[in-house]
């Protein structure tokens, strides 16, 4: 029983501390835009905070993979064995997925929009991303006030006139970056398509055998374009909406509470990154199968059905 | 006028996500159900199961997040 009166009593003086430091500490909520604030410029060039996040993103994986690959020996040891072991994973699922012929070819790309996207992603959870940057003045909406502490400004939360620009922001909150991916994803399944089928591809979007299929090629290109906007919308708005509820959560109760949506979001970050690699995947293995009844054998493994409304 | 204004347009926005999320719970409940039952029913097939549920999953969700532009073009464009 000694065990559950620790469990009690810890869960007792949590709770305490988070009350009390809902009372105490008052932390301004950060600004909530979905435009992304201009950290500085390269001659008239913008650069804005969500790219300066990019690359360091990039930088990361970068570091990795050459940790992985610097010194490559048959018996994989240390961050070539993780390496390995995150690529031979991943490649088997593709081949599951995709059939061993399109997964050779179309790995690299969707393997690449895996690991860019997860890591975007998972830089939400960063400390530092979004908090750390430089306080400026604005003419209108919520502003705080400005306090120094060793030297170091900081947002109380008081009235005031001032409001951060972070240097770093979650990269796939800026719909420049997430619609950018969605029209690479797009874009290359045509590509794919063509490559494959030759200009037999475009008979799926311009049938004029009979009015039936020409409505359904039609619908083909309508549901060709909606992909964009909900492969870009998807990504975009399931991280805003996670950043925003980290933001809101810390400035409710600013100890505690968030934790476990800290755990949310790793979760629905690699869910968020995971389903944009598959998808991309799905609809280039259905790009490059042949269309209708004349289905070759290797598209037995195509989950078909559900990409075709 | 620019009071009442403003206060439709939040209104709609939080009307738009909010009826338009009913659908997708209910698509993305039965989506997850049937992917259940059947990991129940064939507990070998669990792992390709799971993946054709993640896929489905997420084409309800699509419309979930229709449902959220427009909140957000209410919100910050409109």
């Amino acid at each position: 029983m000694g065990s559950r009166k620790k469990t009690i009593l810890i869960s007792v003086v949590i709770l305490i501390l988070m009350l009390l430091s809902a009372l105490i500490i008052k932390i301004p909520l950060p600004e909530i835009t979905m435009v992304p604030e201009v950290v500085f410029r390269v001659g008239g060039l913008p650069i804005v905070n969500s790219f300066i996040a990019v690359l360091i993103g990039d930088f990361f994986i970068f570091l990795v993979v050459w940790l992985g690959t610097k010194r490559m020996s048959l018996i994989p040891q240390g961050a070539q064995n993780f390496v390995e072991m995150i690529v031979a994973g991943a490649y088997g699922f593709a081949e599951d997925v995709a059939g061993k012929e399109n997964a050779r070819k179309y790995f690299p790309l969707v393997m690449s929009i895996f690991l860019f996207v997860l890591v975007s992603n998972w830089m939400e959870l960063l400390p530092g991303v979004d908090t750390i940057g430089v306080i400026h003045k604005i003419s209108e909406g919520h502003g705080y006030a400005v306090s120094s502490f060793l030297g170091v400004q900081n947002l109380v939360a008081a009235p005031g006139h001032y409001q951060l620009a972070a240097f770093a922001r979650t990269p796939s909150t800026d719909l420049n970056l997430t619609i950018g991916l969605a029209l690479i994803s797009v874009i290359y399944t045509q590509v794919a398509g063509v490559r494959t089928l030759g200009f037999g591809y475009f008979k799926r979007f311009f049938d004029f055998s009979s009015p039936l299929n020409f409505f359904v090629g039609l619908l083909e290109i309508i549901s060709e374009t909606a992909k964009i906007i909900s492969f870009s919308f998807r990504l975009f708005g399931n991280l805003f909406a996670g950043t925003v509820l980290l933001f809101v959560m810390t400035f409710l109760i600013p100890l505690f509470l968030v934790l476990p949506f800290y755990g949310l979001e790793v979760f629905v970050g690699f869910i968020q990154a995971f389903i944009f690699a598959v998808l991309t995947l799905i609809f280039l293995v259905l790009a490059v199968s042949h269309h209708g009844d004349e289905s070759s054998e290797s598209s037995e493994s195509v989950p078909g059905e559900l990409a075709d409304s | 006028m620019s009071l009442n204004l403003e206060f439709l347009k939040f209104l709609g926005a939080g009307l738009a996500i909010g009826l338009g999320a009913i659908g997708p719970g209910i698509g993305i409940g039965l989506v997850v159900m049937g992917a259940v039952q059947a990991m129940g029913r064939n507990p070998e097939a669990a792992g390709e199961i799971r993946t054709n549920m993640i896929v489905g999953i997420a084409f309800a969700e699509a419309v979930a997040i229709y449902a959220l532009v427009v909140a957000l073009l209410l919100l910050f464009v409109g």
